[in-house]
């Protein structure tokens, strides 16, 4: 399913938030040089675009031919393979634009290496961007962040060094629209439940008054309505569920009608009236701890959160009480603070709770696109040009 | 209704794993007089001819020739659910017993169980649960990917109600939808979920990246998908079935998971159900099996209750029986 597309010289647009199938286009072929030991000026033409499937979903596809072997941008990396690591096959699409620098070669070679580094992709929030590395690295221009969330880059300090930081929002919202679906059904019809009934070895008979809840017909309440939460609207919309959403701003009329969205100006009464709650916010100061005590007692007693945005927008010891004594009905969550969590965490041992280990994005189609999509970003900023998606501190 | 006694009617028991819930009992009280098994045996020269309908809840009580025999009175059997495989339709009928069904309250929940063991199973759900809660976790590995939903191609096989429901939810996901049936859908209810015919099922098996099984069981579908089925489908594939076990060669199914011959598998049924303990299918890490949760939400069995009450009442007073199911 995954595959580059081909490749031709077009236009830049700049890509508006909450809206997934516009194209991104390049013009000007660039000439840039690299330091003085390039002698011959090496023109990169890049194509890159965003280009709508026939069925309406996302491709990125980034090319770059150079024309004239010149000495490739350094980019540092954490590691290739490993636990933490860039994957294999990611690797060798970075390779074909960069010169991809290990921690471990930076640190034990860094004076070479140091000069050459121009990029960090940052995969799965590592390498860790500190003070001390960003002064080690006097030709640092940007860091591509693989996926969306930045919460773990302090975007203030990256900017006084006067480097960029972009991220892949595009890549992400697809998957991430997907595990937020698949949250709410498994929880909803106890999925993880009935499967540790149906293989354990003390399962004799399957009870019949053993009962989850509707998903169809029921409110949906999604807190944060950018791409992912209007992605996560257009796929509930076919369930017939009852669509309410709270944003920073109001969506267009048309946006709202496509997936019969209502807007709560307040978000408490989202809460009052969703079966299930859904968060789709990214973590800022403002949404730090967003769902606590009072929250939670505003939902239903019915209801079930779910939590795809970041861990820490949920009040975490409050959420257990509320789980414990009933409050609410039960949660799902892609992610904790922290990942994961201490192994004698009480959310591990609740069973109205399913905890899934951060796979918003964890397919192979995403984790190449997202690359791509990093890829794009780092050569735009490299070669002067328009950034896709470039993110600014406040 | 003053003087006049409520309907006898049959059921197996009342609350506890099996019997009829308990939160249903004060509904059914108001419309019946509800009539035990055990009752009915520690009387049956007296309950056998006051007895005008059994209310069939999760396939019991079991209906045999011997029952209905010792039934004279009996004119309606009423099953919960929509699969009526457990039922011998010939012999009921030849008794002059009507059967009646509950098909369409079924289909929502379980066009969502589909949905829900396709997006569980394409990302690995139970698994990383799993190790998100294993005492042994130290920290989530950065290659433990799954495949993506969105953008894929699902083959539905049997597209009646159910399969209709689950290709509405599907295009949402801007899924491929091909589909096989004994007869091809109306021009416009294809295009309203874009969905293709496939006429011969294995082309559909060949260009499915997920295969979904909602077809009812008949002779006609008992092992539908077989080696050769499984075979055809593409490796990286993944069935999911929430028709009946039987549908399925499940000796063949295990194999075919075993040698990689499909990707993994999607089960809300099985055969038998619970599976013997020692199956080879509990221990797969790439299948999920739920155990037959279908229709299983609150809503969905009240409705189903009511339905039951209904086309009981129906046949009682020799009017059309709602949802009848004919031999």
């Amino acid at each position: 399913m995954f595959r580059s597309k081909a490749l031709s010289l077009l236009k830049l647009i700049p890509l508006m938030s909450g809206q997934s199938n516009l194209a991104y286009k390049f013009t000007h072929p660039v000439t840039a040089c690299h330091g003085h030991r390039c002698h011959r000026s090496v023109i990169y033409k890049q194509w890159y675009r965003t280009c709508p499937h026939s069925a309406g979903r996302r491709t990125i596809s980034a090319g770059t031919k150079v024309m004239a072997q010149g000495e490739l941008p350094g980019v540092l990396i954490l590691d290739i393979g490993g636990t933490h690591g860039v994957l294999e096959d990611l690797a060798a699409l970075l390779r074909k634009h960069f010169h991809l620098i290990t921690m471990k070669e930076f640190l034990g070679n860094k004076e070479e290496m140091r000069k050459k580094i121009q990029s960090v992709f940052v995969f799965e929030c590592r390498p860790t961007i500190d003070r001390e590395l960003l002064e080690s690295l006097p030709n640092l221009k940007v860091i591509g962040n693989s996926g969306v969330g930045v919460d773990h880059l302090d975007l203030k300090m990256i900017s006084s060094f006067g480097v960029k930081v972009t991220n892949t929002p595009n890549a992400v919202a697809d998957p991430t629209a997907d595990i937020g679906m698949a949250l709410m059904l498994a929880s909803a019809r106890r999925l993880v439940e009935g499967c540790q009934i149906a293989v354990s070895p003390d399962t004799k008979y399957f009870a019949v008054d053993w009962l989850g809840v509707e998903v169809t017909r029921a409110t949906l309440g999604i807190i944060g309505m950018g791409s992912i939460g209007y992605k996560v609207a257009q796929r509930a919309r076919a369930f017939n569920m009852r669509i309410l959403y709270h944003n920073r701003n109001r969506r267009r009329k048309e946006e709202e009608e496509a997936v019969g969205a209502h807007y709560c100006a307040k978000m408490e009464d989202l809460l009052q009236q969703s079966d299930f709650v859904m968060l789709v916010v990214n973590l800022t100061p403002e949404t730090h701890k967003l769902i606590g005590k009072k929250e939670l007692g505003l939902m239903k007693p019915t209801a079930t959160l779910i939590n795809i945005s970041r861990g820490a927008v949920i009040d975490q010891d409050a959420l257990v009480e509320a789980l414990r004594n009933k409050v609410i009905r039960a949660a799902a969550l892609d992610v904790t603070y922290p990942e994961p969590l201490p192994r004698d965490h009480p959310l591990l041992n609740l069973n109205n709770v399913i905890i899934t280990p951060h796979i918003g994005t964890a397919t192979v189609q995403a984790i190449h696109m997202m690359a791509e999509e990093a890829i794009a970003n780092i050569l735009a900023v490299l070669n002067d040009q328009p950034i896709p998606s470039e993110v600014f501190p406040k | 209704m003053e003087g006049q006694e409520l309907p006898y009617v049959l059921v197996d028991t009342i609350g506890g794993r099996i019997g009829v819930y308990e939160d249903h009992v004060g509904f059914l009280n108001k419309c019946f007089h509800l009539i035990t098994m055990k009752e009915y045996l520690e009387n049956k020269t007296f309950l056998s001819k006051k007895i005008t309908a059994i209310y069939m809840w999760y396939h019991k009580p079991h209906i045999n020739e011997e029952l209905l025999q010792s039934l004279p009175n009996l004119k309606v059997v009423a099953s919960s659910g929509v699969g009526i495989d457990h039922l011998d339709l010939k012999l009921l009928s030849s008794y002059g017993v009507k059967v009646s069904n509950t098909p369409s309250v079924v289909s929502i929940d379980t066009a969502d169980m589909g949905m829900a063991l396709l997006l569980a199973s394409s990302r690995r759900l139970v698994e990383g649960h799993e190790m998100a809660v294993s005492p042994e976790t130290e920290y989530f590995p950065a290659d433990w990917l799954g495949v993506e939903v969105s953008g894929a191609t699902l083959g539905i096989v049997g597209m009646g109600v159910i399969g209709y429901k689950v290709a509405e939810r599907a295009k949402a996901f801007e899924m491929k939808i091909l589909y096989h049936n004994r007869n091809q859908r109306k021009k416009e209810e294809e295009s309203a979920v874009g969905a293709v015919y496939c006429k011969k099922i294995d082309n559909l098996l060949q260009q499915s990246d997920f295969v979904l099984l909602a077809v009812n069981l008949t002779p006609q579908t008992h092992k539908l998908i077989g080696k050769r089925e499984l075979e055809l489908m593409k490796p990286t594939a993944t069935l999911i079935n929430i028709s009946r076990g039987l549908v399925v060669d499940q000796d063949a199914l295990v194999e075919a998971l075993q040698n990689k011959v499909i990707k993994a598998a999607a089960l809300d049924v099985t055969y038998p159900e619970p599976l013997p303990r020692d199956h080879p299918l509990l221990k797969m890490k790439n299948v999920i099996i739920t155990p037959h949760i279908g229709s299983a939400t609150k809503k969905t069995r009240w409705v189903m209750m009511e339905e039951m009450v209904e086309s009981i009442q129906a046949g009682l007073a020799g009017l059309p029986v709602p949802r009848e199911v004919l031999p």
